[in-house]
């Protein structure tokens, strides 16, 4: 199977250069194998234009050139996490949909946690707190009551 | 009484939480290129495309860089700022990137407006903009003696902002 994945690989590589030896250099986006890794990438960015889109999903006009930025990037050689850092130092950590484990975010990472366990710590002081009463044996006084309520509930049938 | 004291605890610190979340402005982000040097560029002058100004011509002096387009609406709202400002403090050295805009659409712009620009680059790919970390425009950065980023203001400079932030900052750097 990874052969066989290997040979399309370099078979489209091939295709490829055909192209670029035939025509001037075809837009990159038109190269369906890039533009998957760079959605890839652009889906874990966040747009800072309209802040609740990623980058791959937005339509302003900086995400447009950011996507650019990406391909281009990933045509050089770079790494997927060059690139985010190339994001990181110019827009900040706030880029990153998928922040990175840091102090400023221990909070974050760490904050479903605590919650869970204060949850865990009152459910168990809550059952704890309510040992099953045991109940009084019943008298006979009781048992001559009951007798009586039902026999009552008989005659009323 | 004592029952009532754990909602009542959770309630005023959601109210905290979300009092301190209202005061928020999430448009304007911290900038991490603040007390970095300014990314190297070397850009045409929007007045004279011949001639190129790059980060390092401006090392020993403080300068302000406005990020400003013809197509910028809230860049009207601080165009007359700056211009105002260019007048008054001729000694306050303004430059403007023109951030992904047509020459002649900026030419026409200063022309209306007045230019309180020394020189403005023009950014038309956007890719020093995309160095500076630029977002939304208009912003300003101010930058040191020694080419580094001091302040980072985004939107428009208000009278406000420039005499109680810009101008004491950049006067303090020795501007």
């Amino acid at each position: 199977m990874r052969k066989y994945f290997l040979w399309l690989v370099l078979c489209c590589a091939a295709l490829n250069m055909g192209r670029l030896a035939a025509q001037e250099a075809p837009t990159l986006a038109k190269d369906p194998a890039l533009e998957a890794r760079m959605m890839g990438i652009a889906q874990e960015l966040r747009c800072l234009v309209c802040q609740n889109e990623t980058i791959a999903a937005s339509q302003a006009d900086l995400a447009v050139d950011l996507r650019e930025q990406i391909r281009e990037k990933l045509q050089q050689g770079e790494t997927p996490a060059e690139i985010r850092k190339f994001m990181v130092d110019r827009y900040g950590e706030f880029v990153l949909y998928k922040p990175r484990l840091s102090s400023r975010t221990l909070l974050l990472w760490g904050g479903p946690f605590v919650l869970l366990l204060v949850g865990l710590g009152v459910l168990w002081r809550t059952v704890r707190q309510q040992p099953p009463e045991p109940e009084a044996p019943m008298t006979a006084q009781d048992e001559e009551h009951a007798r009586e309520l039902l026999g009552i509930a008989k005659e009323r049938e | 009484m004592r029952k009532g004291i754990v909602p009542l605890a959770v309630f005023i610190v959601l109210v905290v939480f979300l009092g301190i979340g209202l005061t928020l402005k999430p448009r304007e982000l911290p900038s991490p290129l603040i007390d970095k040097p300014l990314p190297a560029f070397s850009l045409p002058q929007l007045s004279e495309p011949q001639k190129a100004l790059s980060a390092r011509d401006m090392l020993g002096k403080v300068w302000m860089l406005n990020v400003w387009a013809s197509w910028c609406v809230a860049c009207r709202i601080e165009h007359p700022v700056l211009v105002e400002l260019s007048r008054t403090d001729p000694s306050i050295l303004i430059y403007g990137l023109n951030y992904k805009d047509k020459r002649d659409d900026a030419l026409k712009w200063l022309a209306r407006g007045g230019n309180p620009y020394r020189a403005s680059l023009s950014d038309t790919q956007g890719l020093v903009g995309i160095d500076l970390g630029v977002y939304g425009v208009p912003e300003t950065f101010i930058i040191d003696k020694q080419g580094v980023i001091r302040h980072k203001q985004i939107g428009p400079i208000t009278p406000e902002v420039l005499q109680d932030t810009i101008l004491p900052l950049m006067r303090k750097l020795g501007a």
